[in-house]
């Protein structure tokens, strides 16, 4: 089992905690993890990313070739598009379709979502919208690790784990609704692949 | 014992810890930052009285810790590359004085400069000083060689450096630690001239340092972090230095190259390994992240072993961080790619935050210097710098900590008047001070804008030097009173701010502005704690 998963956005967007749940649940599969993370200038709304491997045998390079990626996960719709040669023939890029737009030159998101669809394996998804009903705006990071869970390769009961433990500091409640959002944002890539 | 998901950077603090530190000191830097936030917020670290706390810059923080290791306590001191350019004084002496209780200077190197105004390779700085590099090439060893850095400074007395990329500072993996061993007692140095870099000592000093090369040499030969890993194929030997030796295992099956490879983890170069290598291959080919420190050793001047491969004869770039890509390149692989990036997407280049002060600073100055030619604002280190940028482009230097208030100066002497330095808080009492006290003697007809925002800013938030004592220094170092003016800057007070500023800068003296206001993010921060606590005592 190898998984190669670049996680994408803008700094302070927070691709950092769907690394964390996405790492927790690989350490209980026994998994090794690499993950190189962004830290110091470009968090200041730069554009952002992390490279997480997970394999079940030894990783070598922190960073993931070129090509290679499994998985591209985006919170952000453009931000997707900037990682587009790490992603591998078939690999899937899962993404948020909400802009987040902080330059003056932002182009139409609808000429963003095209390319996106040129891509054969994508899944859009109104993360925002999808945590709204889970009564939660805040978990619309966890809509879209739930999107992607289903190209994960982890067992999504070690997932939910995570992420419980993960919000676990701060209450019942926001766990609930975190749960509830990986879950929506699973059954929206369920049923788009049933169609 | 379950293994800890680590950055680099923690490793190196977890493993001190466990290694029997008795104190760390540093100056925020990227990517240094991590090492020690994680002891500030460890709590083994703090039960056990683990003395940690931001230094007013590298060279305090550098000498603090050599004051420790002459006490016999271990210490470990951190910075990133361009900072050990501000301790290179107590470092060099350091090596002259030797360790009495063990020492390790980290410094992260940030090659591609991600958040850094240059790619220096600290290694050099280690050759110069003449003592023991280690170089990780995992989270693993970043843990593992903190006990191992400790035991050979104090047996050999001599400081240790241990050089981390930001690859490996910024990245997590799992990580199996040790038991804990306790702390030295408090012992001073059982030569109490030792440390006494006076002339006649020093020259004593110095023959023994050179005396003890030829043994650092052999403690490579013997370190576990430097290993010769059979190969089949002897058309080529590679030299893979760090975290370069995983780009390689990358590009193979199982991470097995089928050459002989020369995995290098300590300096100065294994001798006997090298030429083992040498002997047994028809090419060699050096990775190494950072200069080409290794690979210029070994081809020399004259370039007498030409079969050297590498960043200076073109095989990899001369300039740049490695990544296993640039690796396959070198080795004749095929280079996987993926699809280019389309066209409509735009750079988002990292800017001010929403609301952040500095950007009203920045609206009244220009406004201020309107009358006036442009190239007359001189700069520093940190957020501010980002004022460089649209829509402010504001600022006409960065250089080092410290340089915005001396090279107005400078430029005032050769008659820029007026000339407008811009620093951050922190910058200010990093570096600043001395500057601005040089312009006082002189009355140099400058404008020293102090960003007061009450935090280190750009590096995460962590607690200034300055905070509070910033219109005292002024007036100490002698600036009149008159002309140390606070500020808000808030748009509501633009106009104020902007005739004030318009007034000093036409002032042929010194005069210092500090526009104070707390970082947004500091501020954030600090309200949600707030909320917590209050909830939690509800």
């Amino acid at each position: 089992m190898k998984k190669d998963i670049v996680l994408a956005g803008v700094g302070g967007q927070g691709i950092l905690s769907i690394a964390a749940s996405i790492g927790l649940a690989a350490i209980e599969a026994g998994l090794h993890i690499k993950q190189s993370e962004v830290h110091g200038m470009s968090q200041r709304g730069g554009d952002v990313q992390a490279n997480l491997r997970l394999s079940d045998k030894e990783i070598a390079s922190d960073l993931i070739p070129g090509g290679k990626a499994d998985l591209i996960i985006s919170i952000e719709p453009m931000e997707s598009l900037r990682y587009l040669p790490f992603l591998s023939q078939g690999g899937w890029l899962v993404t948020n379709t909400q802009p987040y737009d902080n330059i003056k030159d932002y182009p139409d998101i609808n000429l963003i979502l095209e390319e996106i669809r040129a891509v054969s394996n994508h899944i859009l998804i109104d993360a925002g919208k999808l945590a709204l009903e889970t009564g939660s705006k805040k978990s619309a990071n966890m809509v879209i690790l739930g999107a992607a869970a289903p190209f994960l390769g982890l067992d999504y009961t070690l997932l939910e784990k995570a992420v419980a433990t993960l919000f676990r500091s701060k209450g019942n409640e926001v766990v609930e609704a975190n749960i509830k959002a990986l879950q929506k944002g699973k059954d929206f890539t369920g049923e788009y692949l049933k169609n | 014992m379950q293994k800890l998901m680590l950055l680099g950077d923690e490793a190196i603090a977890q493993g001190a810890i466990d290694a029997g530190l008795s104190g760390i000191y540093a100056y925020p830097g990227t990517p240094s930052t991590e090492i020690m936030e994680y002891i500030i917020n460890n709590r083994e670290a703090g039960e056990s009285n683990v003395r940690s706390g931001w230094s007013a810059n590298e060279k305090t923080a550098m000498e603090s810790a050599l004051g420790m290791s002459y006490a016999g306590k271990r210490a470990l001191v951190c910075m990133k590359h361009v900072g050990l350019n501000v301790a290179a004084d107590p470092f060099i002496n350091a090596a002259m004085t030797g360790a009495n209780g063990g020492l390790i200077v980290v410094s992260a190197d940030d090659p591609s400069m991600h958040s850094s105004q240059n790619e220096q390779d600290s290694r050099f700085y280690g050759k110069y000083a003449m003592i023991p590099i280690l170089e990780p090439s995992n989270q693993q060893e970043s843990y593992d060689m903190m006990h191992y850095g400790f035991d050979i400074s104090e047996e050999y007395g001599v400081p240790v450096m241990l050089r981390i990329p930001t690859r490996l500072a910024h990245s997590r993996s799992g990580v199996s630690r040790r038991p804990r061993r306790p702390q030295n007692d408090l012992h001073t140095p059982a030569d109490l001239s030792q440390f006494i870099l006076l002339p006649a000592n020093a020259r004593r000093r110095y023959k023994g340092l050179l005396l003890q090369q030829p043994r650092h040499v052999h403690l490579s030969e013997s370190s576990s972090f430097n290993a010769l890993l059979p190969g089949e194929d002897k058309s080529l030997g590679i030299i893979a230095c760090g975290i370069a030796l995983n780009y390689l295992n990358e590009n193979f099956p199982e991470g097995k190259p089928p050459f002989p490879t020369l995995k290098i983890g300590q300096y100065p170069l294994p001798r006997n390994l090298v030429k083992q290598l040498f002997d047994t291959c028809k090419e060699i080919m050096v990775l190494e992240d950072g200069y080409p420190f290794v690979e210029e050793i070994l081809t020399g001047f004259f370039g007498t072993y030409r079969n050297i491969r590498g960043r200076l004869d073109g095989t990899l770039p001369r300039d740049g961080e490695l990544n296993p890509n640039i690796v396959a390149a070198a080795l004749g692989h095929e280079v996987s790619a993926g699809m280019p990036v389309p066209d409509i997407v735009r750079p988002r280049p990292p800017k001010l935050c929403a609301g952040c002060p500095h950007i009203y600073s920045y609206n009244a100055l220009n406004e201020a210097l309107n009358t006036y030619s442009k190239g007359r604002v001189f700069s520093d280190i940190g957020c501010y710098t980002l004022g460089a940028l649209e829509p402010f482009t504001a600022i006409n230097t960065c250089v080092d900590m410290g340089a915005s208030i001396t090279m107005a100066k400078g430029a005032a002497d050769a008659g820029l008047v007026p000339a407008v330095a811009v620093i951050g808080d922190s910058t200010f009492t990093h570096s600043g001070i001395t500057g601005l006290l040089d312009a006082v003697n002189d009355n140099s007809p400058i404008t020293v804008i102090i960003l007061d925002n009450a935090t280190v800013a750009m590096t995460g938030g962590q607690t200034s030097a300055a905070t509070g004592k910033i219109e005292d220094i002024c007036e100490g170092v002698g600036v009149a009173k008159e002309h140390i003016i606070v500020m808000n800057p808030h748009p509501k007070h633009h106009e104020e701010n902007m005739e004030i500023m318009k007034n000093e800068i036409s002032y042929p003296g010194v005069s210092v502005i500090i526009p104070r206001r707390e970082c947004i993010q500091t501020a954030a921060r600090r309200i949600k704690t707030l909320k917590k606590t209050e909830e939690s005592a509800k």
